[in-house]
């Protein structure tokens, strides 16, 4: 639910791009180097997870894990919005991108001049009736470029194309109707001609749909859903998994993040919780809610599709990013995806067959002992399995997940996925009386709370060789915003306090800290700037599912409100206030 | 969980809502602009009729902050983080409704069975072996048990096959209607149905529609609810002076809710 994109091949970046940055073009990661010809720039950022294979490791190896002691702010900029601040600016040549959550704008930043002043600002026009249809605060996860175009997705569900250098608005489609409980909050992503977008919007029934528009007239060429007939899913096998026709509000929305394989021309995303019904009432797999699809990004239909978390009972929404990496699997190097669920486990696949190589816990987990590697089915504790008739106690991870949407990162240096985890267990109980839409009913408790330890997050290193945890760095609050790993050995990330933290890749020593003006929700990034320097940027304010709490304003009184957030994240208030701020650090 | 020394920091904080009304000569109503028969922004639903009843009593026009009643509405309204965006009552919310201090109850409502009168059909508890055999429409809000009553008790009486779901939320292609719409033209069998949504869109069929209180049998969830009217914790002094208002109009209040047609529950359980 919630309960709650991406890349591209980035044929024009040379057009905004300095023609040295261009030729300075090098490969990212080895998952990277068969694009590494088309791909943006490494001084630049040009889409949110930076590459294609959604890796978030830039080449940049100015600042290093000797000198980022040194790291100061360089400027920063207020957004002007209250609300929270995921995603990440993009850097294209000489202009940075910021955009805002609701009501979505989008400045375009001159790096060229002192101070970076706006070059451009794009407000939409939006009705203020969207808002109480976003589930989890009025979040957006960011723009992306190609060839001189931005790309934005609004709340109201409109995709916009916007010129790059003017802020013109070119195009704007509506891929759905905020009235119907449709809403948008991903990054779009760009893949040869076409930008594809995914729909929010679970909490509503909303059947998931995935996207795409031809980048150059915003006319859609195809869309394809997670559930329904093999025609309208590009996949077969969904309609059976369901009672009746209940596909039809089945779910499976599609929010989070994409990334894309070049060489097999499929793009990878993954789905949401399976709609309205308790679980219960939809017997059966449900697919394919809680699914990573690889689609061909011509014709939308899937390749493969592997379903994580069969017949959800704890809104573990399936939609984290699936990085793109080319892993020593027991001896052999293999194309794989790898990807931290929000159900507590680290999924390595065979990015081409959608084979399952390995599953294993990244937090701690008990609503299932392991996954089977031959069927790819978890093993589940029935105790831990919710159900409308009982009450569920201690249920690790938390519906907010193990890792929520912040994404992690990937150094080809060390082998190390970086990954900001949620250390939360939830009680499903009681009951207590509700109201909505004029109907009072009585609904199941959702408490989230600190897992074992009491530590409400841990930013770890991951070895997805082994399947093993390197070192970790425990946090007070949940690891709520995304990871950055570079070639200087130095991986950035935010906590819900405020602090941008600079780690050692190799030890996880922290080697470096700012407290920025609210809490980080959002993903760190790096670029150099035009004047040769390495920059690092990062946009504080806190809000999101976590932060709802103090994003909102809401009664601390209520420990299930904000779907359980207050319950877990109640004193967030004492360490950080509303306020969308981009600050910029360099070294002097 | 609540502690105390939460509570007593809330009501500090609290902006006093009397005061409010008092100065801007208005007092604000947190409403939906779309949620017939309860309210909507032409002022055409009963909770619109009954604020113009309040407001005489508080010598103010009534005047409305109008949002989605769904999640985050209290917080978006009566809690909104810019005192512009403030209400200072809700018109609906269930007895003791925890978000806000509630007035007592000035009415009471169930769900209610809905289905064709005159076909020979009388169903009066969900224990009923013909709802096994009958297609049933309920109302749907989300996953995680957050559903009507009657959702769970169907799924806990294995009656899960032939359920049919209808979305709360409103939109062009499924207004509330269209639930009680399916019973009158026989899409489904039966439904049920939130009474003051039950009553209202079956006075506007042509087909005559039987309303039968659903009874809560043992360890079953509640179908009847008393619903208050809502002002901001903490605010006992507009709270007090709603209540006397309350206490007062409540005849012309009950015949508007009559007019409307809310099935109406005394404790005895029983339709009047």
């Amino acid at each position: 639910m919630k309960r709650w994109s991406s890349l591209f091949l980035v044929v024009g970046a040379c057009g905004l791009a300095s023609a040295a940055a261009c030729s300075r073009t090098t490969s990212d990661s080895p998952a990277d180097a068969t694009a590494a010809a088309a791909s943006s720039a490494d001084n630049d950022w040009s889409m949110p997870n930076k590459n294609q294979s959604a890796t978030r490791y830039s080449a940049v190896s100015e600042i290093t894990a000797d000198n980022v002691k040194n790291l100061k702010v360089a400027w920063s900029f207020s957004t002007g919005v209250l609300r929270g601040h995921e995603g990440e600016p993009i850097v294209v040549g000489s202009t940075m991108y910021v955009h805002t959550p609701f009501p979505n704008n989008v400045y375009a930043l001159d790096l060229s001049k002192e101070g970076a002043p706006v070059k451009w600002k794009y407000t939409p026009k939006q009705d203020a009736a969207v808002i109480p249809v976003a589930c989890c605060d009025t979040v957006n996860r960011g723009v992306t470029y190609s060839n001189g175009k931005i790309f934005l997705n609004q709340l109201d569900t409109h995709t916009v194309a916007l010129d790059a250098e003017t802020g013109k608005e070119l195009w704007k489609v509506k891929q759905g109707d905020y009235r119907n409980g449709q809403t948008m909050t991903s990054a779009p992503m760009v893949v040869k001609d076409k930008v594809i977008s995914g729909v929010s919007g679970g909490e509503f029934g909303v059947r998931g749909f995935v996207t795409a528009n031809d980048i150059n007239t915003g006319k859609q060429v195809w869309r394809m859903y997670s559930t329904g007939p093999e025609e309208e899913v590009g996949f077969p096998g969904s309609v059976e998994t369901w009672k009746g026709d209940e596909w039809k509000r089945g779910g499976g929305t599609t929010w989070g993040w994409y990334s894309y394989d070049p060489e097999l021309d499929l793009f990878y995303h993954g789905t949401g919780n399976p709609g309205s019904w308790n679980p219960d009432q939809r017997p059966g797999d449900n697919k394919y809610s809680m699914t990573i699809f690889a689609r061909n990004p011509d014709t939308g239909k899937a390749a493969w599709a592997y379903q994580k978390t069969p017949h959800d009972a704890w809104d573990y929404d399936g939609i984290n990013e699936n990085v793109l990496v080319d892993l020593n699997i027991n001896g052999s190097m293999r194309k794989v995806l790898v990807n931290f669920d929000r159900n507590g486990f680290s999924y390595v696949l065979d990015r081409k067959t959608g084979e399952l190589l390995q599953a294993n816990p990244f937090v701690f987990v008990n609503w299932a002992k392991g996954v089977d590697l031959k069927s790819g089915r978890p093993i589940e504790d029935p105790a831990k399995r919710t159900s409308s008739t009982q009450n569920t106690k201690d249920i690790c991870p938390s519906a907010m997940g193990g890792k929520n949407q912040q994404p992690v990162s990937y150094s080809p240096r060390t082998g190390y996925f970086y990954v900001p985890t949620n250390n939360l267990c939830m009680d499903y109980e009681g009951v207590e009386v509700k109201y909505q839409q004029g109907q009072p009913y009585v609904g199941a408790i959702v408490v989230s709370k600190p897992g074992p330890g009491g530590n409400r997050g841990e930013f770890i290193a991951w070895d997805p060789t082994t399947g093993k945890k390197v070192w970790g760095i425990k946090e007070e609050l949940s690891a709520w915003g995304g990871a950055l790993s570079t070639a200087g050995d130095v991986v950035f990330y935010g906590t819900m306090e405020g602090w941008l933290k600079a780690v050692n890749a190799k030890t996880g020593d922290i080697l470096w800290k700012f407290k920025t003006p609210s809490g980080i929700i959002g993903n760190p990034m790096t670029y150099v700037g035009p004047d040769g320097k390495q920059y690092v940027a990062v946009l504080s304010g806190i809000g999101g599912w976590s932060g709802i709490g103090v994003a909102a304003d809401m009664s601390l009184d209520d420990p299930t409100a904000g779907l359980g957030a207050i319950g877990a994240f109640k004193d967030l208030a004492n360490f950080s206030n509303q306020g969308g701020v981009l600050t910029v650090f360099t070294l002097p | 969980m609540i502690t105390l020394a939460l509570r007593c920091v809330c009501a500090v904080l609290l902006w006093p809502g009397l005061a409010a009304a008092q100065e801007t000569g208005q007092f604000r109503v947190c409403s939906d602009p779309q949620n017939l028969p309860f309210s909507n922004d032409r002022l055409e639903g009963f909770e619109n009729k009954i604020a113009e009843l309040i407001a005489k009593d508080f010598a103010v026009t009534p005047s409305y902050i109008w949002w989605g009643q769904r999640r985050g509405f209290i917080r978006n309204t009566m809690n909104a983080t810019l005192k512009e965006g403030r209400c200072d009552y809700v018109m609906g919310v269930p007895d003791k409704y925890d978000l806000v201090l509630t007035t007592r109850p000035y009415y009471r409502s169930t769900y209610v069975f809905v289905y064709p009168r005159g076909k020979g059909l009388t169903i009066a508890s969900l224990d009923d072996p013909a709802l096994k055999k009958m297609k049933i429409g309920v109302h749907l809000l989300g996953d995680d048990y957050t559903n009507p009553p009657p959702v769970h008790e169907l799924s806990k009486r294995g009656i899960v096959d032939n359920v049919v779901g209808f979305s709360t939320f409103y939109s062009a292609e499924n207004p509330p209607s269209a639930i009680i719409d399916a019973v009158a033209n026989g899409r489904i069998d039966l439904a049920i149905v939130w009474g003051p949504v039950a009553g209202y869109f079956a006075r506007r069929q042509r087909v005559g529609l039987e309303l039968v209180p659903v009874p809560s049998g043992k360890g079953d969830l509640p179908f009847a609810f008393d619903i208050a009217m809502g002002v901001k914790r903490g605010n006992e002094a507009l709270r007090t002076r709603l209540q006397a208002v309350l206490d007062k109009r409540q005849p012309e209040i009950t015949k508007i809710l009559k007019d409307y047609g809310v099935p109406l529950l005394e404790r005895t359980g029983k339709v009047r």
